[in-house]
């Protein structure tokens, strides 16, 4: 005991916290599945858990493109986006090559991640050679044209294998790609995918979140994440010192897409219809309100964000047609009061008192 | 320190476990009496529709729809409409009803989250929800937590398809596009068709697939086919140039009415003057603001309610929602959100169901006697149902004579 009790002191700052937090979403998940299994989770709480994870993992994927590396990014839904439907895609079709569901969810949510990766590199070699608002125009542009793409696409599965369509003349129908019998229309164009069988479980958001901070934290703690850092913090000084700024760029970027992609995956496997319009623009803000609110460059501050506010609406359902505008008004309050002196002492004051000692506490 | 943070991250995210259990502790409660005003209070014009639960003798309807965002006019409409046949049904003294709309904003995930609410609040039949996308996330649920659920609007066939209990008050798509295709070639024997539809969209996809396999199959000849989307809907002129450049007298505009009265306001500008013809989506254009409704005269439109019938049942209906609501003239989507409440009334005395059943009694019950059961409706005199879900009713074919609805 007093063995660890040395150890952990001797750990840095930093890695205490990123141990907190691994700990402390660990708790989460075994408090909140203990209770489901006791029945004591009524059914609102209990069919937000899986899009909370999506979105907990949108977040901290997030905050590694705009906290760490400090890039502006507003196309973060075209790449759940890809994630999602390349997710139903793989899923649908392997529905008989792998029968067993969590099986299939993980290789859908594999899958997601590649074509979200490869999306992310193709917009990033040439978007992360601009700067500031440039590359936010240009992911702004990609999140859209995603949409418009996957609304022209037509996908069908049968004994065959895979069926696909670009109905760029919008003259196709499903009834064009000619599918057998028994086979699958698994994206009809504008209807999007529909009739998607539900496979996404809280255990697999668990088990992603958890994923997507052991990478996130050990990259940014990393050789590399301090790099990453070091062009955020002067990209002139990086550069003079030999660091291949383009390189480290895209290595942030292309992590933050993949994630993000299988975050998709596990989305639209957990609703039986999805349509690309979902992953428009205001999913992009969203997803960036949650990373500003929990703090720049903070994992677990993006996850408490996530959480807090992905309920808040649900919560609000009393307030009917006037929820979104006292959410609104909640976002505002917590903007001012999280940046307000006069209450960051005195949180400081009940901290000191927790401690008892004057550490600085904000790292 | 790290004891603070351990804390700090433990209990925000138990905070949302505390959300969880304080919301389901509420619901669990019938005479909780802020639960109970909830309906009421959203629309301080509409009587209290909730009046009876202290009793705790009502079946608890919910309903999912779009309350505010883009799609709000058509779940208002529906929401609008129920609330009126709720109310008219609680003062026949029988069965009562308390109804609970919830918004979904037209987005499958808030729907499904909307749905979980209702849920919670102890639901035991679902009108909704009111769009198509929505819909086929929400009906897998009802699917897997047998729920009976009816939806006024949700046109798809992917809404119903594997199903059991999952009912529609509206036509299917396909149905309109066959029903349209076969009026066209029985009274407009010969003439050529244009269609101009919207590919981005479900619903006039849906409708221009079976139209023209349809129309096909019947011999009738389509000319020239054009296509818009979301966000070219306010220039058509090519779309109409090209419709007349072939020479057709029938153009099928199988879309919702603001683009078809930009339509037929170019048709007019370039001395054109075919036969149009619309289906359901098509109802609301007299209602277009700034729009020249002489322009509409001799429109053609399948719709399955028209509210200048003269029958005593529409005409009742239309008043009490002009008094309610601020004077507005009730569409088809009010009138679908009226009859599904009635759908819902008459299966639950055919059923013999009482209040303090199950959600899931109350389903498999309704499920059994949902195909035997007649309802006439303001949106068609004796519907009926398969069991797949579907509805049987004959379409109406109306033409716009001097600003209202006529039979040809």
């Amino acid at each position: 005991m007093n063995g660890f009790q040395s150890k952990w002191k001797g750990l840095k700052k930093t890695t205490k916290v990123d141990f907190a937090t691994y700990l402390g979403v660990t708790a989460a998940f075994l408090i909140v599945s203990f209770c489901q299994s006791r029945g004591m989770i009524n059914s609102s709480m209990g069919g937000m858990l899986v899009p909370i994870c999506c979105y907990i993992v949108m977040a901290v994927s997030l905050n590694l493109t705009v906290g760490i590396l400090g890039e502006l990014s507003l196309g973060h839904a075209g790449f759940m986006s890809v994630g999602a439907f390349s997710g139903v895609i793989a899923a649908m079709s392997l529905r008989e090559a792998i029968p067993a569901a969590p099986l299939r969810l993980a290789v859908a949510m594999a899958v997601g991640a590649v074509f979200a990766a490869i999306a992310g590199t193709l917009v990033g070699v040439p978007a992360l050679r601009l700067r500031g608002d440039y590359l936010a125009i240009v992911t702004l542009a990609f999140g859209e044209i995603i949409k418009e793409l996957i609304n022209c696409l037509l996908v069908g599965h049968d004994s065959k294998g895979l069926h696909i369509a670009l109905n760029i003349s919008g003259s196709l129908s499903i009834n064009d790609l000619h599918l057998e019998e028994g086979g699958v229309a698994i994206i009809k164009g504008a209807q999007g995918a529909a009739g998607t069988t539900k496979i996404a479980t809280f255990a697999a958001g668990y088990v992603l979140i958890m994923a997507a901070l052991v990478i996130i934290l050990n990259l940014v703690r990393s050789r590399s994440g301090r790099a990453i850092m070091a062009v955020r913090d002067n990209r002139i000084a990086a550069e003079s010192v030999g660091i291949n700024v383009t390189k480290y760029k895209l290595m942030a970027f292309v992590t933050s897409a993949a994630l993000a992609g299988a975050a998709g995956a596990l989305y639209g496997l957990n609703y039986s219809s999805l349509a690309a319009s979902k992953f428009n623009f205001n999913t992009s803000i969203l997803v960036l309100v949650y990373v500003v609110l929990g703090g720049l460059g903070n994992m677990w501050g993006s996850i408490v964000a996530t959480v807090v506010l992905y309920v808040l609406p649900e919560a609000l359902r009393e307030f009917d047609n006037y929820r979104m505008l006292v959410y609104a008004i909640v976002l505002i309050v917590i903007m001012l009061a999280t940046n307000n002196d006069q209450i960051k002492e005195k949180l400081d004051a009940v901290r000191r008192r927790f401690t008892g000692k004057g550490e600085e506490a904000r790292g | 320190m790290k004891k603070f943070l351990a804390a700090a991250l433990a209990g925000a995210m138990c905070l949302s476990l505390m959300a969880g259990c304080s919301n389901s502790s509420a619901p669990s409660n019938p005479s909780n009496p802020s639960n109970s005003s909830t309906p009421a209070a959203s629309n301080p014009s509409a009587p209290a529709a909730s009046a009876p639960s202290a009793s705790g003798a009502a079946f608890k309807l919910g309903g999912i729809g779009p309350l505010t965002g883009g799609n709000a006019i058509y779940g208002n409409a529906v929401m609008n409409g129920a609330k009126i046949a709720v109310d008219e049904i609680n003062a026949l003294g029988g069965i009562q009803l308390e109804f609970n709309p919830q918004d979904d904003v037209s987005d499958a995930e808030t729907s499904v989250n909307a749905y979980n609410n209702l849920k919670d609040w102890g639901m035991q039949a679902l009108v909704g929800t009111v769009t198509t996308g929505p819909c086929i996330a929400v009906s897998a649920e009802v699917f897997n937590d047998r729920i009976f659920a009816l939806t006024p609007s949700a046109s798809s066939t992917d809404v119903i398809s594997g199903k059991d209990n999952m009912f529609q008050v509206c036509f299917t798509d396909p149905n309109q596009g066959v029903g349209a295709a076969d009026y066209i070639s029985q009274n407009m024997a010969g003439s050529k068709v244009a269609i101009i539809y919207q590919n981005d969209s479900a619903y006039s996809q849906g409708i221009r697939d079976t139209f023209v396999a349809e129309a096909a199959a019947k011999g009738l000849e389509v000319v020239s086919e054009t296509t818009f989307t979301e966000d070219t809907q306010t220039d058509f002129s090519v779309q109409v140039a090209a419709a007349q450049a072939a020479g057709a007298d029938v153009i099928f505009l199988p879309i919702y009415y603001t683009p078809a009265s930009v339509i037929l306001t170019q048709a007019k500008a370039a001395g054109y003057e075919p036969t149009f013809f619309g289906v359901d989506g098509m109802d609301g254009i007299l209602t277009v603001e700034g729009f020249d409704i002489s322009l509409a005269e001799g429109v053609m439109l399948l719709t399955p309610f028209s509210a200048d019938a003269d029958d005593a049942r529409t005409k009742n209906f239309v008043d009490t929602y002009a008094k309610l609501y601020n004077g507005e003239t009730p569409n088809q989507f009010a009138a679908d959100g009226y009859d599904a409440v009635y759908i819902i009334y008459e299966a639950l005395q055919a059923a013999n169901c009482t209040p303090d059943m199950s959600a899931q009694d109350i389903c498999e019950a309704l499920v059994a006697v949902m195909p035997t059961i007649t309802v006439d409706g303001l949106t068609g005199a004796g519907m009926t149902w398969a069991a797949t879900g579907e509805v049987s009713k004959a379409p109406m074919a109306v033409v716009i004579k001097d600003g209202v609805y006529v039979t040809p």
